[in-house]
This record gives structure tokens, sequence and C-alpha cells, in this order.
């Protein structure tokens, strides 16, 4: 237990800083975005939506910092991120329509490529030295292709060139979104290329870390002896895998981070809307309160899943139980 | 004549050979480019020929030249956020491990923080936030990048320190009363080189994929050509969707290369602290040769044994990049 309560404190300061980044990166950035930027939407917004977004970046300016601080402070925890400048709605109304897309997209294919790729990764480390190591440098420039490359290429040979999936969205445009049967079918079919691309880019990584701590778990004299006493070969894979799997799982946490800031792309490619398509779309309009709240939200669900990851970590392996070291 | 005893498989070569060829180019690039990659005086999306050899963009320019000439600017950000971030991640993972008490709490707290924080909406909050002029600077660009990239190297880095710190050779020169800073510097550092190599590796292929990918969403200046913008132009004229695979596949495919050489490189090094790795990535032909059994067996990966002193490796399973 006190392994999750020092975890819970790290992902604690860790939101705490990733708070107060947010609050003194448009404070101490040279040439005043914050005046920038409300001089520039005078006239284009309402007054209270200025307001709005003046307290989300701490009040006055002519306040001291500190005070600002907790303006700042106080507006996130009633839920003002402000309000975007381009879409003229608070930001937590557009946070809340594009995160479900973004939270399917990205936990189906996480899920998916760790699996697949554990398991790949683990029958890899288990013939070793055969002929299926010649995927290891095709699984390495998989690995080496930015997410949105990989992405883009997807889109034209597989949705413009041989129309197998449809592109462009999240479902088809004659529905409505709602909890029907045909509109459920449809979100699939449009998730299909958006999944399989993410799962291409990010699996090289999990099958390289499985087969190579399998390699080490074979040599070990416990999958000898359990072959000497004539287990099922299936029964040996399975027990040397359950061990090297377990610096995968504790990888997962920091993988988690990663795999996003690339989906997040990947969205951008597939014009699928979810947060990332948002994202960009704001950075190219200079829509700062959205930027920074999209920035936070992000950054708080990843701090939750690697939360999630460690808890899972905990349940399978029982040293992290009774060590009192990390 | 010492053998080298850095692994020699096809593997390490093929790396070499490519990240060379990369190195080359960014220096001779932009010479060897047969045109301005602003020149905009050719026919529009002109399919690969003899005369362009990847074709023309949609304002005419040749995309040849423009991919010659990106080559100096990706290569150089990744270079200085690499150096940068793996000088921070040896200084702060060797203080954090050798000094230990309250130095390494805090120093660990700092670098599991920005791991945990997802790198690249940071990046772009950060950039968005830029000053124009900054934006077109590589320089400044790579000091951002490696700002979030270094987090990983050094807790690599501080484990392995930990494992040295108490070795006798440490003591020795702890007891004949050399400076700390020289300790960890001088005794303890050079140990630690494959690690850092690797390390080096890892950062170089994160700052790339940073890189490129910032350039991609239009916020580093556009009018500093690199692999990213021209992405970024093919993808804002629809290049994807209009089948015109000439404009962005060069670019996708030399960021592509050149990862691959690096995780290529990163596999020998890999395959240099753990022997086990070593046999394990022999094919059958270079088994016999080195009268190893032809198959593997089961409980005997045969360690290769060079005379390698380096400290056993923790288990280095990187994380999916970028």
């Amino acid at each position: 237990m006190r392994l999750i309560g020092r975890r819970l404190a790290l992902y604690a300061v860790t939101a705490w800083v990733a708070i107060s980044v947010n609050f003194l990166l448009p404070h101490l950035m040279p040439g005043n975005p914050i005046q920038t930027l409300i001089g520039k939407i005078q006239g284009q917004v309402t007054p209270q939506e200025i307001e709005a977004i003046r307290l989300s970046f701490g009040g006055g300016l002519d306040k001291p910092l500190l005070t600002q601080y907790f303006t700042y402070l106080g507006q996130l925890l009633h839920g003002n991120l402000g309000v975007s400048i381009t879409l003229s709605q608070p930001v937590t109304t557009i946070l809340k329509q594009s995160v479900p897309w973004t939270l399917g997209l990205i936990g189906i294919s996480t899920v998916l490529s760790f699996i697949i790729g554990t398991v790949c990764g683990a029958l890899l480390g288990w013939t070793r030295g055969s002929r299926l190591d010649s995927l290891i440098p095709t699984a390495t420039f998989f690995q080496a292709i930015p997410y949105f490359f990989l992405a883009t290429v997807m889109l034209l040979v597989f949705g413009s060139d041989l129309h197998l999936f449809p592109v462009l969205g999240a479902y088809s445009p004659s529905l409505h979104p709602g909890w029907t049967w045909s509109f459920a079918v449809s979100a699939l079919r449009y998730a299909e290329l958006p999944v399989v691309s993410i799962v291409l880019s990010s699996i090289a990584g999990w099958m390289l870390g499985m087969r190579n701590m399998m390699i080490t778990v074979v040599a070990e004299d416990f999958v000898l002896m359990s072959v000497a006493m004539g287990l099922p070969k299936r029964k040996v894979i399975m027990a040397a895998a359950r061990n090297a799997v377990l610096p995968s799982i504790a990888n997962l946490s920091l993988a988690i981070g990663l795999v996003v800031s690339g989906a997040l792309l990947v969205e951008l490619v597939f014009n699928y809307p979810g947060v990332g398509d948002l994202l960009l779309n704001a950075v190219q309009n200079e829509d700062y309160p959205l930027i920074q709240g999209i920035f936070l939200v992000i950054t708080l669900t990843v701090l939750a899943a690697n939360l999630l990851a460690d808890l899972v970590y905990l349940g399978l392996d029982p040293r992290t139980r009774t060590e009192t070291a990390t | 004549m010492k053998k080298s005893r850095f692994p020699r498989s096809p593997k390490v070569i093929l790396g070499l050979c490519i990240v060379g060829f990369f190195l080359l180019l960014t220096i001779f690039g932009p010479l060897l480019a047969p045109f301005s990659p602003d020149n905009t005086s050719f026919a529009p999306l002109l399919t690969p020929s003899a005369h362009h050899w990847f074709g023309t963009t949609s304002l005419g320019q040749d995309i040849f030249s423009q991919t010659l000439v990106g080559a100096r600017a990706t290569i150089v950000v990744a270079l200085v956020a690499g150096l940068v971030a793996t000088m921070l991640s040896m200084v702060v993972g060797i203080s954090a491990g050798y000094i230990g008490g309250y130095t390494d709490d805090g120093l660990s707290l700092m670098s599991n923080v920005f791991l945990a924080i997802p790198g690249l909406p940071l990046l772009i909050v950060i950039d968005s936030y830029l000053p124009v002029n900054s934006r077109s600077n590589t320089l400044v660009i790579g000091l951002i990048i490696s700002l979030t990239g270094w987090a990983w190297g050094a807790r690599v880095i501080r484990a392995q320190t930990m494992s040295l710190r108490n070795r006798d050779f440490v003591e020795a020169s702890r007891i004949i009363g050399e400076k700390r800073h020289r300790v960890m510097f001088f005794e303890v550092a050079p140990n630690l080189l494959p690690i850092l190599a690797s390390s080096l590796l890892f950062t170089l292929l994160y700052s790339i994929g940073a890189y490129v990918t910032l350039a991609y969403i239009g916020l580093t200046s556009t009018s500093v050509w690199n692999w990213g913008t021209m992405l970024f132009w093919a993808q804002n004229n629809n290049a994807p969707l209009s089948g015109e695979w000439y404009w962005f596949v060069p670019p996708g495919v030399c960021i592509a290369l050149v990862g691959t050489g690096l995780a290529l490189l990163n596999f020998g090094i890999d395959e240099f602290i753990n022997p086990r790795l070593r046999a394990a990535g022999l094919s059958s032909k270079q088994r016999r040769k080195l009268g190893l059994p032809r198959r593997q067996r089961l409980g005997l990966t045969p360690v290769l044994r060079t005379k390698v002193t380096t400290p056993a490796p923790l288990a280095t399973t990187k994380p999916v990049t970028t």
C-alpha cells in the first residue's frame, strides 16, 4: 500500500506542476500574450466572455502574480477554463463533446496494441534465433515512422484509393449521434482505420520489450525445470511470459503519455472529432484558452490512466506488496 | 590486435550506414540540391521524372530539393535537443544516484513529474506562446524539446549509478580523497558509457519525432525548410486525399529511415550490455561458426563472452516513441 501512496503523491504533485505551468506560461512569455489576446478579440466576443477569459487567466493583470494565481485556481475549481475565442463557447462545453471520442479511440488502440504486441513478443522471445527474428527490423521501421505519417499513408491507400474503410469524421454524416444500433456500427466502422494505424505505430515497442525480457526469463532455471517435468509447452510459455510481462506493465504508465501524444495527431489526419483535432485547430487559430484547457484535460486524464496501470501492476506483481522499497 | 568489442552484427552495420548517410546529407544536402527549395518557377504537381526526381508541389517547388535542404534543420534540431537532453539526464541521473538522500528524492521527483506529463501537449502549449521570431530559431526549438525529453534517461542513469556507487573502485577513489564531482564525472560516468549512448540515441529519436510533429502542425516557422514543414504543406493542400503521394512520402520515409538507423544502433548497444541478446540475434550460420548448437536450447541462452566491464543491465524496455 505504501507504493500506491507514493504513486498517488507523485501524481498529485505532477497535476499541481501541470496546473501551475499552465498558469505561468502566458504570464512569463515575452510579449505579454494575454494583453495581446484580449486586445485582439475586443469587439469579436461579448464583454461577459472577455471577463470569463480574463478570469481564467487569473483576473486583472495589474494585481500581484500570487493573487492572480489564486484567482486562477479558484476558477479552475469551479470548472471555468475560459471561453474559446473561435468557437465562442465555454471550453468545458467544447471538451465534453470531444473527450469521449478520444478516450474511446486511444483506449481501444492502447489495449489492442499492448495485448497483440506482448503476445507476439513472447512468441518471438520463445523462438529466438529462428527466422521469425527477421520481423524485428520491420517492427523497428514501423516504430520509427511518426504516427501521423503512417496514418496519412493508410488514409491514402485504404481510405481514398481502395475505399475499404470510411474516412474523415467519426460517423456517417447522415446519422445523428445517439444510442442507436446503426450509429454504433457507423462509429465503429469509422474508428477502424485510425485504430489500426495507432496500433501499427505503437505495437513495435511492446513487441521488442517483451521479446528482450522473454529471452532473459527463458534462460532461468524454473523454465528448464518445468520443461524437464514434462509440462505441456503451452503452459511453460505461459509461465515464462507471466514473469516476462511485468516490466512491460510497469512501463505501461510511461508509455501512455507517448501513445496519447501520437494519437492526437492521428485524429488530425482522419479529421476525427476528438481532442487532438480540436487542439490543432486551436493552435492554428491561436485560441489560447482552448489550448490550455485541452492541455490540462489531457494531462489529468493521462495521470488517471497512469494510476490505473500502476494498480494493475500492483495486482500482478506480489513483490511490490511486500517490499518496503520502491 | 585487440578486437573491437562492439558487436558487428548486420543490424548494427546497417544502422551505422543509414545514420552516416543522413549526417552527410545534413552537411552537404543544401549544396547538393539542384534548385532552391523556394523556387516556384516550375509547373505545379509534376509527378516524379528525371528532371524533378520527387516531382513538384502545388506551388511548383522541387520536392527533391526541399528534401535535401530540409535534412539540415531537422537533424540539427535533433542533435541540439538530443545532446542537451542527454547532458541534463546525465547530470541529474548521476547526482541523484550518487549523492542520494534528499538530493535523490528531489531530483527523482522532478524527473518522475516530467515523465508523467505527456510531452507533446506540453510542447504545443509552450511553443504556441513563443513569439514568431523564436519559432524560426532552431536552437530555441531544440532547447524546448530537450526540456521534455531528458527525464527517461535520467531515470535509467540514476538506477545504474546506484549499482556502481558502492563498487570498490569508487570506494577507493573516495578514500584517496578525490572530490565528489570528480568521482561522479570521471570515475562513475565513463562506466555508464553504453547507457549514455543508448540514452542519446533514444533522445535523438524522440527529438526528431517531436520537431517534425511541431512543424507538421504549423508551430515552427514555415520559412525554415524541414521535413515536418514539407508534410505540413502537403497536408494543408490535401495531398493525401488527392493522391499526390510523391509530395509527402519522401520526407516521411526520410524520417522513418533516420529513426530506423538510430534504433538499429541501439540494438547494438543493447546486445553489447546484455550478452544473452547477443547470442539470440545470431543467424544459424553464425551460430555454427561460433561452435554453438544450431538450434536455441531451453535454459541455455549462451552468453557470448567478451571482456565486458559494465555490470549487468537493468531491463531496458523503452516505451514506444511518437
